[in-house]
């Protein structure tokens, strides 16, 4: 058995820039998030972790508004779960979906410029983190690399002024040196903006998070420091059904 | 080869008329999703303010005249109609895609039955200018001069359409919601302001046809709308939904087929030709000629 789940105060010391309470997400009649309440702190990375199917996805969707969901969601002590998608976007929120969802038929410099239309790949951040785009702006997303298209997804939410960004599986299917790359992108990103991270890479969440909420059949099961669930193998294989020395590196 | 000739340039015109009629229907439904049945009563409804307008208007002025500010006001009739139609009855609607659906074929319903309990179920003759409704030859064929006007206005129309959406940021914002209209949302973009705006445009597009397809037949009639609609929803299909340039090549292969059937064939087959043609495409390319990009 886990430990007893500390209260959100208790893993959470200062002032946390989200807040979930009693969120639950209903899809027909399927119960996806019951009762599910974290916090998110206002530094550094949390991950958001558990086993396929569980509702992580689902947590991410009905923060940003785009999973009916009922509970109270508070961004910076402000309820936000009566907004639209666009105004909890515009609120602070930035959102890189699963898949990364970039407009395949639009170029580079389009996708970018749907947020900033003003200067899209030529804004600062874009140089500074993502240079590979700079020279593929007038190439259509749809024909990038998994990579690259990653890159897009990244940068295009970076053009906004975020207080949070929640980041849903940045490396799944990429290459190992496209993993790193998206992780060094990600470690640098955090250390200005908190980061929600889904990610089933364990190395990666062991490199950058620093804290961990689990799920596990639409519910909270565990929270705590990053370090000490990976160092944990058995509460690990437990929690996740995976072993630290099975995961590549990040 | 005149006979050929008159074909082509009657085909081609047709389909001009038909790509101002799906033009709209196919952003709405690209970047909504909505099938907007009540899109006849758009061109209903901008043929029958044209009429009016042209009515109203004093005889001293030329037709022609009378007829640009009839289009005028048909537009903005058609645009008016399609924004009311979109904040009050779609927008409730969406994600609730048949009541959408029941929605706008009771309006299309509705707005037939309403033009004939005001102007009668009888046609109403239209005036057209006299350069219209004479000829040209050409290559030996007594081509009608209408037919220009509407390839014509066609050509603007596509045009002046895709400098919309790649040139601006409207544009950029419908072409975007055409491939994943959650992910725009999801970028902080008011996409429902965007869904109002197309409608509109969509409106404006279909008062145009409305007017245009009156000058055609010669007359406004409350079901002229629905029977063009039927017709606008084939090359929608043929052409892919949200793709403008699939709407245009299927607009002009539809209204080719149409005149060719129509005279090598028998009168009447025309139309089932096109059906034909629909069934043609769906089975051999089901994703439609172009895809769904705008």
């Amino acid at each position: 058995m886990t430990e007893p789940i500390p209260s959100a105060a208790e893993t959470s010391p200062a002032a946390p820039v989200l807040t979930l309470e009693d969120v639950h997400v209903r899809y027909g009649g399927s119960h996806i998030l019951q009762d599910v309440s974290f916090d998110v702190p206002a530094t550094g990375v949390t991950a958001l972790l558990g086993r396929n199917g569980v509702g992580k996805t689902t947590t991410l969707r009905s923060i940003i508004g785009l999973a009916p969901r009922s509970g109270r969601i508070l961004l910076e002590g402000n309820e936000i779960q009566d907004r639209t998608t666009a105004r909890i976007v515009r609120g602070g929120i930035g959102y890189v979906p699963e898949d990364r969802e970039v407009f395949g038929g639009l170029t580079v410099d389009e996708n970018l410029r749907l947020v900033d239309p003003d200067r899209g790949v030529d804004a600062p951040v874009v140089a500074r983190l993502f240079p590979d785009l700079v020279s593929r702006r007038g190439q259509r997303a749809g024909t990038l690399s998994g990579g690259e298209q990653q890159m897009v997804a990244l940068a295009r939410v970076l053009l906004r002024d975020n207080v949070l960004l929640l980041v849903d599986e940045p490396t799944k299917g990429l290459a190992p040196k496209l993993v790193t790359e998206v992780a060094d992108v990600l470690a640098e990103v955090a250390r200005s903006t908190p980061i929600l991270l889904v990610e089933q890479n364990l190395p990666l969440v062991r490199r950058i998070a620093d804290r961990v909420v689990v799920l596990d059949a639409g519910a909270v099961v565990h929270r705590g420091a990053a370090a000490d669930l990976v160092a944990d193998a058995d509460l690990t294989r437990e929690l996740l059904g995976v072993s630290m020395r099975r995961e590549g590196a990040a | 080869m005149s006979d050929l000739v008159l074909l082509l340039v009657t085909g081609l015109g047709l389909g001009a008329l038909y790509f101002i009629a799906a033009s709209g229907l196919s952003l709405i439904y690209g970047l909504m999703g909505v099938l907007n049945f009540a899109h006849g009563v758009f061109m209903t409804a901008g043929a029958y303010a044209s009429w009016l307008t042209m009515g109203a208007l004093p005889v001293e002025w030329p037709v022609a005249v009378r007829l640009v500010v009839g289009v005028l006001v048909a537009v903005a009739v058609g645009a008016v109609v399609g924004l009311v139609v979109e904040v009050v009855l779609i927008r409730p609607l969406y994600r609730h895609h048949i009541q959408q659906v029941l929605v706008t074929v009771g309006l299309s319903l509705a707005g037939v039955a309403a033009a004939q309990g005001i102007w009668g179920a009888d046609p109403r003759p239209v005036e057209k200018p006299g350069w219209m409704s004479g000829t040209t030859v050409v290559l030996g064929a007594r081509l009608p001069n209408d037919r220009f006007v509407y390839v014509l206005v066609a050509v603007a129309l596509f045009a002046g359409l895709l400098a919309l959406l790649h040139l601006t940021r409207l544009g950029l914002v419908i072409r975007a919601g055409v491939e994943n209209r959650t992910m725009v949302e999801a970028l902080g973009i008011n996409v429902h302001r965007t869904f109002t705006i197309v409608f509109a445009l969509g409106g404006a597009a279909a008062g145009l046809a409305g007017v245009l397809y009156s000058q055609y037949a010669g007359s406004v009639s409350p079901a002229q709308g629905s029977s063009l609609l039927i017709f606008a929803f084939i090359v929608v299909v043929i052409g892919g939904t949200g793709s403008l340039a699939g709407t245009a090549v299927a607009a002009v292969v539809v209204g080719l087929v149409q005149q060719l059937a129509n005279y090598y064939a028998a009168s009447g087959v025309g139309d089932l030709s096109v059906v034909l043609l629909l069934a043609l495409v769906l089975l051999l390319r089901p994703t439609s000629l172009k895809g769904a990009t705008a």
